[in-house]
Formats: structure tokens, sequence, C-alpha cells
């Protein structure tokens, strides 16, 4: 009798082991679940001929931003939506009917009842291909406010969380009632069948275990995948995150005020020519102009309420240098004259900020190693220069001067 | 001295060759890891633990990778207009602790006060700093600090205590109760305007109370020349000083100044070979004491018959016994050929024995030259036996309001149990407290007040010289200044500034025509930080009319030629003074000055008596002792202290409280570090005294370890220091050529070679390589006093960490600039032929001290980079020795090969490390750090930098402006922060700068470097000490 219950007590535990690592893995690639859902190639025609005359991936436009559409709706409710966007607001969905709330002035998107669902499909796929990218620079920001919705996932890992906490559970719960009656089926040993002896060997054997291929390519995929993460994380908190382009709080366009209106850069930027930091633009520097021009705009609402309340704008940081490295935007700019691009790269092009350069010690090296001192003119360096042309018929550079020693740079 | 060596030690253990100091010697770490002795056979990592902590790195790894960081970058909603992010700001304002003044120039990053400079507006304190002020900025962001003000125990707002209060007050006033204001000497005019009205409106008595007692001076000023007051002094006018018992260099009065004066009187040059002499009469070795040319131990009970005697020696007809010092004979010879230029200071607070030092200095004609009594000394104007009356008052539960403003008497007061008793009597009781102490913690009210960086505030520490407190961060916490609660008290608007600004126009603007409106006038005296009345110090003589005879009557029946009985002497420490900044971790782990003691309280004791009672200390390890004074038992470790007069003790002041900040209590509930020894110091006709005549010490079997940094770096019997006689310096040139112990050659296979031609490298061209700056400094080791505010500036600026008690035991303390202190003694044991012979039985019972701050020496052939494997520590092309912290790996290997042992290895992360609660623990407390400097992280070397940062903002500025950065423009903190301008830092390519003139003019006399012969061409330079015997 303990026999047959060892033996259904065994059976249980396999099929909770196995729910149990599917929660797992269902709980752990939650977020991935999306994963190829079309044709992105098909998917960006059908995007240009019907969506983009009001949709952009990056900005808002006439309708929403699409950037992460699929984390905040299902697939299941963007084909009805798209299909037919009135009959949803209709059906009384809370989510369509704050999205139509929030673009009231838009008005109700059309409906694209002619798409199949394959097409809806391919247009997320390509909007989520699109996503990873940086922002093109073309069009100009609408002016309608992007909503900020964003459907919780929490609830779905909690629930996922407590089974997985479940299981665990009944796991254990299974495994010492199956060592209790292994216990007792030991010390009854005589009376055992001899088809069931094997029982009391019934050992896992680790040794197979840990020495088969599977085993071992779990082992090192998942350190590999551990170190790859390591590695890349490391390099975003030294800064190395090249073509960084996070979205702001505010859409703020260096293309329309430096390229178009060319507002020099120190007009905003006062640190740059006398200290240490270039400085972002304190909100009264903003309103300079925006209390007489544009001052209405619902854009600059954040920078009004700033000025306001004495609140100041959280930025997020684009150009993430490391607390080790020194640097000071007055030696670059006002003493070796640089242009701002030369670093930044192309800002009046640019309608989101990025980082253009890769801000790597190398890149500074090799600059340092390459560019000539621009020592005319400047008292600083008649010494210098005289005690190197003495030596040398190259131009100065900024490594014959000690452009390339540690404390340059790092105390 | 010819034909004796000298012989330099750190420590007794040194000096006798002790085995535990020999095997420790030649290790430049003392102890293995002790993180690895857990396997205790091998200490090796086990197996399992690699296994978990492997485990935990993968789970927290996998914890944090959840998430790519986004950081924000957050600018002003409204920029100020003077701020600009990444510059510094300066704001002239005032540090005054007791007769601690000191005018400061206060350095702000992004509106957070980071940095303490001396103010050079100023002509009394000349742009010296102390060891305290240094230290005060870290006060600020004390995280015990009081946030609210607080009723009976509990939080509440300035609106319900104001109310409360002029409620309480009108009652008590009404009804004829006594009401009493207790405060410090108020030397601020507007404060004491402030105070004068609270005490008009509500009948009030204001009593002034100093922590440290100075009133002997006082009363005997009143009885000599019928004015109660201090005189200012002026050292440097003076060829001759003796001190009875005066640490003037350090804790005595205004020592910051006294300091510089002193400095000034002892700089040498080739042409200029003439020096001040100083005596000392003195019970502890004090710093003072140590820097004198003639230092004589005397127990506490003679300090009055120095006095006696000098004036019979002098010419004086009185009627005292006289003690026969050969040194205080030698004295008088001296001081009467110099009259006029001499200067006799007392650090005793017996009046009866400041009579008879004021009738020597009358004598003298010193009144008028070198002691200015019509500029009188505002810092302190206590008086004893009014404090003393108010507190049988208190006892006897007459009052009915006590109000306590920045005092703290339960805790430094002898009478700390009556006044704990009257406080409990008295109806309204307030305090206005920075922090919970003794005495606030036993009121009704706390008064959370600012500290001085949030104050407006004026002073006057000396009559015509006036001194500006701003703000320089607005209030951090709900706190309100003093001054503003009592204006709020009166029905006043309580606008400190309006009123400080009112007072000035009607009284001091009138003072001055340079500036024809107030505001210019005001503008002006707030970015100066000080206003002086032209011709203030007015001189002029004072007639002696004391009675000397019953002076010296009354120090005949008191004071004994000899004693029998063991004396105690109860000191002040340069670093905690009377215990108010005991909070302060910088100042807790400032190595003492003389004993190199940190986190410590101790009995000192003469090494002769040690020996007598068995006591040895070896590596810092002691016994405890208890010493029983009266009916109270002091347990405390025992120190041995070279100087110590035998058959005395010392304890210091500031240690033992009972209710302050964390650091202060050493993470203990019932009492901090150490002892409090204000409970020793008694009344003694109406003045304080700080000794006691009979006190009994006996050893007990508990261990214990004494923090000391002393002899973490030994000389392996090297000559590392040089000094010699004002007498032999007259005759020669180059004092190097002529030490002795100078190492000049080298045994070689080749045979005998001059020392600094050998050489590793090739490099006869070395100095060509500096084309464009060349960094160098030049310590004077006789100007160096040793006082140590270097050393606290050094941390303020380059985000020094503290470490604590265990880890200083551990040699590991983390300082960058060190003030090594060398005892002296000849060789052969004999005495030094003009030294009181009867006293030099034991060559440490009265040694010769020699200070030498002691930092990364710069080397230009550097050992420390030669063995760096990835190569973190290199050479720049201005002659800086680098210490890139991003790519130390921590082999320590550099540290092992550098001769100064100078090189700090980071054991521990000592940012947000719970083990090392500290400033650098709570976010408060990091508001101090300086944002252009590095926090290392765990597991890497550091070292001075010659604070690179500030060549670097300085070198810029001159790019900036197209031009060469002018001498004096770039200081380092150590030299800026130097009272007596011992440092003098600057470009050595410069022909014009300080630093080449001083090199060119010393290079054939006083000028060495340390380890010369090991031919690692240091930076850095030093002068030899030059004692005037």
């Amino acid at each position: 009798m303990f026999l047959n219950r060892y033996k259904t007590f065994k059976r249980l535990s396999l099929v909770t082991a196995l729910f149990l690592s599917f929660f797992a893995h269902f709980y752990a690639s939650a977020e991935d679940a999306k994963a190829a859902i079309g044709d992105p190639a098909k998917g960006k025609e059908l995007f240009d001929n019907n969506c983009a005359s009001c949709h952009n991936v990056h900005k808002v436009m006439v309708g929403p931003a699409l950037k992460g559409i699929l984390e905040r709706r299902k697939i299941e409710w963007i084909i009805p939506w798209v299909k037919n966007p009135a009959k949803v607001i209709a059906s009384g969905d809370p989510y369509a009917k704050k999205l139509a709330a929030d673009f009231q002035s838009a008005g109700v998107m059309t409906g694209f009842g002619a798409l199949k669902d394959d097409d809806i499909k391919n247009i997320m796929a390509y909007v989520k291909e699109e996503e990873t990218k940086t922002p093109d620079n073309g069009g100009g920001g609408g002016t309608t406010p992007k909503v900020e919705v964003k459907q919780d996932t929490t609830f779905v890992n909690w629930v996922l969380g407590g089974f997985i906490v479940v299981l665990l559970a009944m796991l254990v719960a299974l495994l010492s009632v199956m060592s209790i009656l292994r216990k007792y089926i030991a010390q009854n040993a005589a009376s055992l069948a001899e088809e069931d002896k094997y029982i009391l060997e019934d050992k896992t054997d680790w040794k197979t275990i840990t020495s088969s291929t599977g085993f071992r390519f779990t082992v090192a995929f998942l350190v590999i995948g551990l170190i790859g993460k390591t590695t890349l994380d490391s390099l975003v908190s030294i800064g190395m995150q090249q073509g960084y382009a996070p979205e702001q709080p505010i859409p703020f366009s260096h293309k329309l005020h430096a390229g178009k209106y060319k507002i020099d850069c120190n007009y905003c930027h006062t640190g740059v020519r006398i200290g240490k930091h270039a400085n972002i633009p304190s909100s009264n520097i903003c309103m300079n102009c925006h209390s007489q021009i544009k001052k209405d705009s619902p854009k600059l609402e954040k920078v009004r309420t700033a000025y306001k309340t004495g609140k100041p704008i959280e930025w997020v940081r684009v150009h993430n240098l490391p607390d080790l490295a020194y640097f000071n935007h007055s030696q670059h700019v006002k003493v070796a004259g640089l242009e701002c691009q030369k670093c930044h790269g192309p800002v009046q092009e640019m309608e989101v900020i990025q980082q253009y350069a890769p801000l790597t010690m190398g890149w500074c090296i090799n600059c340092h190693r390459e560019t000539v001192v621009k020592a005319e003119g400047n008292k600083y360096y008649d010494n210098l220069l005289k005690l190197h042309n003495q030596v040398s018929s190259d131009p100065m550079k900024v490594k014959d001067i000690g452009g390339l020693e540690c404390s340059k740079c790092h105390y | 001295m010819s034909g004796s060596s000298k012989k330099y030690w750190k420590g007794i253990e040194e000096l006798e060759n002790h085995p535990e100091f020999v095997k420790n010697a030649n290790k430049e770490f003392q102890e293995y890891l002790p993180i690895l002795n857990k396997n205790e056979e091998t200490g090796a990592t086990h197996r399992r633990d690699f296994l978990k902590i492997l485990g935990f790195g993968v789970a927290a790894v996998s914890l944090a990778a959840c998430e790519a960081p986004v950081k924000k970058a957050i600018p002003y909603a409204i920029k100020p207009e003077e701020v600009d992010p990444g510059i510094a700001n300066w704001y002239a304002s005032t540090f005054v602790d007791g007769a601690d003044y000191v005018s400061v120039l206060v350095k702000t990053r992004e509106g957070r006060p980071i940095k303490i400079e001396g103010n050079k507006f100023s002509s009394v304190t000349k742009g010296a700093t102390s060891v305290k002020a240094q230290g005060s900025v870290l006060s600020l962001y004390d995280e015990n600090r009081l946030r609210k003000p607080q009723k009976q125990g509990k939080d509440t707002d300035w609106k319900s205590v104001d109310a409360d209060l002029i409620a309480a007050l009108n009652e008590a006033s009404s009804k004829g109760g006594k009401i009493r204001l207790v405060t410090p000497s108020i030397a601020s005019p507007s404060t004491q305007a402030v105070i004068n009205e609270f005490v008009g409106k509500y009948n009030a008595k204001h009593i002034v109370y100093d922590s440290i007692s100075y009133a002997g001076i006082v009363k005997a000023n009143q009885k000599s020349f019928g004015k109660a007051a201090i005189p200012s002094y002026d050292f440097s006018k003076a060829s001759v000083i003796v001190s009875i018992g005066a640490d003037f260099l350090s804790t005595w009065l205004m020592s910051g100044q006294y300091a510089k004066q002193y400095a000034a009187t002892r700089k040498l040059n080739k042409k200029n070979k003439v020096m001040s002499r100083h005596y000392q009469f003195e019970t502890t070795l004090s710093l003072t004491g140590a820097n004198a040319d003639f230092r004589t131990p005397v127990k506490p009970s003679q300090l009055g018959l120095v006095a006696t005697t000098l004036y019979k020696l002098l010419g004086g007809n009185i009627d005292a016994p006289s003690l026969e010092l050969p040194s205080l004979k030698k004295a008088a010879a001296e001081l009467l050929e110099n009259k006029g230029k001499s200067l006799v200071v007392s650090g005793s607070n017996d009046p009866e024995v400041q009579v008879v030092v004021n009738a020597i200095n009358a004598a003298l004609g010193n009144y008028g030259t070198t002691i200015d009594l019509n500029a009188t000394n505002n810092l302190i104007q206590g008086n004893d036996s009014d404090f003393n009356a108010f507190v049988d008052e208190l006892k006897a539960g007459e009052i009915e309001a006590a109000l306590f403003y920045d005092v703290n008497p339960v805790y430094n007061n002898s009478r700390s149990a009556d006044i704990k008793e009257g406080i409990k009597k008295t109806p309204l009781t307030v305090a206005f407290a920075y922090s919970k102490d003794e005495t606030s913690s036993e009121v009704k009210y706390i008064l959370a007040e600012n500290h001085y960086l949030e104050n407006w505030n004026d002073y006057q520490p000396i009559d015509g010289f006036y001194s500006i407190q701003q703000p320089t961060i607005t209030n951090i916490f709900d706190t309100r200044q003093f001054q503003e609660t009592l204006l709020t008290l009166v029905g006043k608007e309580p606008d400190y500034y309006a009123y400080i600004r009112e007072n000035w126009s009607t009284t001091l603007f009138g003072k001055q025509s340079t500036y024809l409106t107030f505001d210019d006038f005001w503008n002006r005296s707030v970015h100066n930080g000080v206003f002086e009345v032209a011709g203030a110090s007015i001189g002029g003589s004072f007639d002696f009319v004391g009675d000397v005879a019953a002076a010296s009557a009354a120090i005949a029946s008191t004071y004994k030629i000899k004693s029998d009985k063991v004396e105690l002497a109860i000191y002040v420490k340069a670093g905690l003074g009377d215990g108010s900044q005991a909070n302060n971790p910088w100042l807790q782990e400032l190595p003492d000055p003389i004993t190199k003691a940190t986190w410590d309280n101790y009995i000192t004791i003469a090494p002769s008596d040690a020996k007598k009672l068995g006591i040895t200390n070896v590596q810092g390890n002691t016994v405890y002792g208890n010493l029983k004074v009266g009916s109270k038992t002091a347990k405390l470790p025992i120190l041995i202290q070279p100087g110590q007069a035998l058959g005395t003790y010392g304890i210091a002041l500031g240690y033992g409280r009972t209710v302050a900040g964390k650091v202060a209590m050493e993470r203990n509930e019932k009492r901090g570090v150490g002892i409090n020894a204000f409970e020793f110091t008694s009344l003694v006709n109406g003045t304080v005294s700080y000794s006691v005549a009979e006190v009994v010490l006996e050893k007990t079997d508990e261990l214990r370890q004494i923090a000391h940094t002393q002899i973490h770096q030994t000389i392996m019997g090297r000559n590392i220091v040089q000094d010699t006689t004002l007498e032999k310096y007259k005759k020669i040139e180059n004092v190097r050529e002529h030490d002795e112990n100078y190492q000049k050659t080298i045994v070689t296979s080749e045979g005998v070679q001059k020392a600094g031609e050998l050489s590793l490298w090739s490099r006869a061209d070395w100095k060509s390589k500096y084309n464009n700056h060349f960094w160098g400094m030049v310590i004077d080791l006789n100007s160096c006093i040793g006082c140590s505010a270097c050393v606290v500036s050094c941390n303020s600026e380059n985000n020094v960490p503290v470490v604590g008690r265990d880890e200083v035991s551990n040699a590991r303390d983390m300082h960058w600039l060190r003030i090594d202190r060398y005892y002296s003694s000849i060789e052969d044991g004999k005495a030094h032929e003009d030294r009181d012979k009867k006293l030099m039985e034991e060559p440490a019972d009265n040694p010769q001290v020699v200070f030498q701050p002691m930092m990364c020496q710069h080397c230009n052939n550097a050992p420390c980079e030669t063995v760096c494997p990835v190569l973190a520590t290199t050479h720049s092309s201005e002659g800086l020795n680098q210490m890139t912290y991003n790519r130390c790996v921590g082999t320590r290997y550099c540290a092992n090969n550098c001769p100064y042992k100078v090189r700090r290895f980071n054991w521990f992360a000592y940012v947000e490390n719970e083990n090392f609660d500290y400033n650098m623990n709570n976010s408060l407390g990091k508001m101090v750090l300086n944002p252009d400097v590095t926090v290392r992280a765990r597991g890497v070397m550091e070292k001075c930098s010659m604070c690179v940062q500030r060549i670097q903002e300085g070198k810029l500025a001159a790019k900036r402006e197209s031009r060469r950065p002018v001498d004096g423009e770039i200081e380092t903190a150590c030299s800026q922060s130097c009272p007596t301008e011992a440092i003098t830092f600057g470009d050595m390519n410069d022909p014009e700068s300080r630093i080449s003139k001083l090199i060119e003019e010393e290079k054939e006399g006083r000028m060495f470097q340390v380890l010369e012969e090991i031919n690692t061409r240091p930076s850095l330079y030093y002068l030899s000490k030059v004692r005037n015997i």
C-alpha cells in the first residue's frame, strides 16, 4: 500500500516540478512573450501607407506615439481597435475611452476594416523593430499632449509569482512525504516484492546529470548570458552608450533652437566657457524667450510650472562620464577653442539629443594624440611652444604637453 | 654635542629597541588581513566560502541586471545669478569657539560649504587657521544636530515655543522672579546689544560662563591695573619669551594669532641669523613646550614659585622661597637684557600668580610693546565667581527662569550635579543648543540653534578689530539663531541682519572715511569679512598698582618648592578643546600633536614613573589605571609621555561626554570616548583650578590598546630629520654637510661613492623633461610648530575617510599628511649641557622634540612607480607622482617600496559602510565632500596628490586669461592653512616664485631632503630646525 502511495507521490511531484519550471519560464519570459509577432518589412509598407499621417513610433503626432504599444496593449485588443475604434469605445473599454478623451481634439481614430489580422500584426512587428532604433529627425512635433498610459504589468507578475510560490511549497511537501514513505518502505524491506526493490536503490545519479551535454550547455549559456548582461550594464554605467537618446520630459528640439534659430549654445549652456559643467539651462533661461514666444504652448507647461513653483525639471542625463574622470568644458571650449559639435555631433540637426561620441577613454586619448594645441595668442603656452619647436618640426599636440598623463583627468 | 651622535625616536619602544617594535619595524603593513583569519589554520579562503560568495555574486548580479540605470540631470529651477555649477564661491566669515578666533573664507560649491581657509584681510589672524576652524565645516553636517525646536523632548514649532516663552517670561518678570541668561563671553557688539534689550525688558541678569576659564588673568588685571580684561599680546615683538605653563601656540587664548607672531620671530636665512629664545616651564609636554628652546618640567605645585623666583631674579624684593632652576636664572638674565622686547605669560588660572607675572612684565617695560591692555581681548570675559553664585541660586531653587545659550555647564563644570539639581527646581529652563548635550537634555525647551555657517553675526575679538559672520548656506533644518529668538522674545522684528546693519551704521560707519555711503561701507566689510578701525592698536603703558608682596605671600603659602605628593595636571587638547566638537570625527581621529594618540583619553605619566609602576607601552598596548582624585576615580589607560614632570599625571579635557552624538559616544550609550576631566577641576579662591595636589594611581591588569599613530611609520634607524643649534648655524653655511648623522657616501662594489650620484637610471638631464611647470614644496621645520591644522585641512580638501579607533590601531589610518613627532636625545645618555642636569637622569624624561610634516615626496626617481605592475602610479611632466585609482588593482607593491611610508591603502569601503559610521555613511555628512576629488573605492592605494585638483584649476584659470599662473595663486590645502607659513608651495620652474628663491637661498644653507642618500630626488625640500640654545 505504501508502495503504491509512494509511486503516486513521485508522479505528482514530477508533474509539479514540470509545472513549476513552466511557470518559472513564463514568469521570466513574460516580457519577451510578444517576440516575433509578424514581418516588419511588410509592416513598414503598410504603416507608411495607412498610419504615418497620424502616427509616429517615437513622437506624439495627431495620435499617440506607438512606441511601447505592445507593452501597453495586447494584440487581441489592438486588432479590433484598428479595425473599428468606435466600436471598442462604445463597448465601454476603459482604456479606449481614456484614449478618446485624451485625444479629443484629434477626433476618434479612423477605422481600418480592410486590414487583415496578419496585416495588423505585421505593422506591430514594424513598430516593435522601430522602437529599438533612434528616432529619425524628420517631421515637426505635433501639438497634442502625449498620453502616458501604461498598463500595469505588475499584477500579472504577482499572480505568476504567487503560482511559483504555491508550486514550490507543494513540491517541498511532496518530496518530504516521499522521503518519509521511502524510509518506511526501507524499514520493511523484507516484505518488498523483487520488482519493486529498485525503489531502494533509486538514487538520483547526479554525476550523469552534471556530465550530460544538456546540463553543460545550460550552465554555459547562463554564465555567458550573465556575463554579457553585466558587461553591457557596466558599459552603460560608465557612459559607453553611444547613440543613447532617451525620451526627455519635454520634447525640446535642438534642431529648432540651435539649427533653425541659430541660438548660440552658450546662451543656454552658460557654464561652457567658464567652468567644468556646461549646465543644463534652468527654467528661467527658457522663460527669457518663452515668456514672449509660444507662451501658451502646452509643451512648455512643465517649464512654466518649474518657473512658478521652483521645482526643477528632471531631465534624463544623456552624457554619463564616470565619476572617476574629470572633464572640464572651459578647457576644451574656451582654451582649446573646440566646436561643441566635435564631441556632441550635429546637435543642430537633432530633434532629440543623443550621445554622439563614444565617450570612452580611448576616444579621449585619441583626440589628445591628434589634436594640435591652440597655442598661438595664449601666453600660457608661449614658452612651451618655443621649447617644443626647438626639438621638433611637428606642430605641438596635446600629447606633447602631458595630455596623456593620468592626473590630467583622474584625481 | 660633538663626539656623541644624536638619536631620534618616535616612541619609548623605539628608544629601547623593544623586541615587539623590532619585529614590526620592517613591515609596511603590520598585520595580516583579519578577514582571512576565519580559517584559523591556514588563513586561506575556504572552498565552501568561495562557492557561497560565487552563488551570492551570481544572484546579486542577476538582480541588479534587471534594469539599466537611468540617471537624472536636474538643473536649477531658477539659477541664482552668482552660482555656477562646478565653480566655487567664496564667502568671508568668522569662526569663534571660546578664545579660538579665526577670520575665515568659506568655499562653497553649489551652495554647500565644503572647506574653510584663513582670511588674509584680517590683520588679527592674517590668514592663519586652526585645527578646530578647519574641522568646523564638518560639524555643519552633523547627523546628530537638532532639526527642530523641542518642548520636553518632543518636536514642536517656533510659533508655539515663542508664545510659551513670552508668556512664561512675562509671568516670571511680573512677579519679580529671577531670570538668568547664561552665555559664553560675548565678543559680538550686536549680540551684546540684543542681550541688553532682553535683560532690560525682562529684568534679567546676564551671566558669562567660559568653559575653559581664564578668570585668573581677568582678576589679576583688575588688581594690577584696575582693568578687568585680557590684554592682547604681540609675540612678534618679543626676543625672549618665557611661558609659565601657557600653551600659547595651541590652546591658550588666541593661539592661532600667537603662533603666527611667534613663527615670525623664528624665520631664519643666511642674512638673518637672529631668532627669539623661548623658555617654557610646564607639567605636561604641550605643543608650546615641544617648540621651546629650553623646557623645564615643573609640578603644578611649583608653578607659582617659578613666577616669584623669576620676579626675585629680576631684582624684585619679595619674600618667597626660590626654586633652584638653572634655566630660570638664564631666562632672568636674558629678560633683563631685552627689556621691552620680551614677554612673560602664564597659563595659571590663579590670580596671585598672574599678578606676579603682570609685575614682571611691568618691570620689564613690556606693556605698550608686547602687551597691549588698551586693545583688550573680548573673546574671554568670564568670571568664575559670578557663575558660581548663579549655581548657588540655581541649586537653592531661587531662579524662575534659566536660559542657556551655547554653554554646557552640566558637562564642563565641576559643579555639574548641583546644576542638574537646580535645573529640575527651576520652573522655566531653556537651552539654545546645536545638538542634544548634557545641559540641553535636562531643560524644558531646547531651541535648535544654527551652525555658525548659517548665521549673520559680528565680532570684535580685539578692540578696534571687527569681523563679520555671514551665512554661507540657508538653514538646513528648522533652526533659528539665538539673536533672532531673543529679538522675538523682546517683541521686535526678528531680523538680526537688519539689526546688525543698523548697529553698524550708528556705531561704526562714522569711524571710517573711505566710504561715503553706508551701503558701500557695509558691502566692503562683508566682502572682506573684517573692518579695522584705523590706528586701532593704541598701545600705551599702564601703571602697575598691584600688591606683589601680598600676591607672593599667598603664593608662598600655597605653592611648594618640593612636594612628595603625586599631582594631577588637567590640560586642553588642540583637537577637542572643551569637547563641544567631540562629535566631529575629523577631530577625534586627528592624532594629538604630542602623543599622536587618536580617539582616546588617557593618563600621561613620565617614563621614570612608569618604570617604577612597571608600566610599558609597546605598540600602544598598555593597561588601565585607576586614578583616585579625592572621592572620585577615573579609570583610564596609561600613556607614557616623555617630558612629563616627574611625580605628576596629566588628563585632557573634552572627553567623557555622556549625552552627545554617536561619534562622541563611540556607539556606547552611557559614556563616550574617555573620562570627563572637568569633574576633577575645582573652584579655588574664586577661580577654577586645573590641577589637583594629591592623586593616587593604581595600575590594573586590564589591557588596552591606545590607537596611536606615532610608531606606525618607523624611521628604521635612518636619519630623517636634521636639527642644529643657532650657535652652530651662525658659524656654518651648510647645515646638512655639518650634520654628523648625514650619510654622504654609500659603499658599493665599485668603492665608496657619493650618494646622490648613484642611480638605476641614466638621467643626468632629469630636470629637463619638466618644461612647463615643476611643482615643489619647501617645509621649514623651524617654523612648523606641529599644530596639525594642515592635517585636518588635507582631510577636508581630499575627502580622506575616517577609519575609527580599531583601524587606527591596525595601522590603517588614511591621513595623506601626517606630522611626525620625533623626540631626540644624545646617544650616550648624557644630558645636554644647558639642560637642568638633575632632570636628565633618563633620556626620555625631557627630550627635545622635532615636528616633521610628512607626505608623498613626489620623488623624481620614485621607487613606487617602478614596482607598480599596472602603471597605476606614474610621473607627470610637471613633477607630480600621480596616483590613478581606477587603474590600481591593489597589489600594494608601491607602499612596500615607498621609503617614506606615505601610501595609504583602502582596506575597506569607507563610504556607505555601517562599520564606518562617520560622515561618509549618511547623506548629510556626504555634503562636505569635495566634488573635484574622487571618493576612493575599496582595494585601491591612495596618497598625497599635491592637491592636483587645485593645480589644474589654477592652470586653467591662467590659460583662460592667456597668462602664466601667478606665484601664490595656486596653493595646496596644507600650505594655505598653515598658520606659521612653514609650507611654501610653488612652481620651481618659475625663477620669480617664492619657492625658487627659497631653494636658491637655502641650497647651501638649511635645506635637506629626506633620505637624500637613496637618491629618490624628491620634489619636497625641508629646512633644518634650529634651536636657540
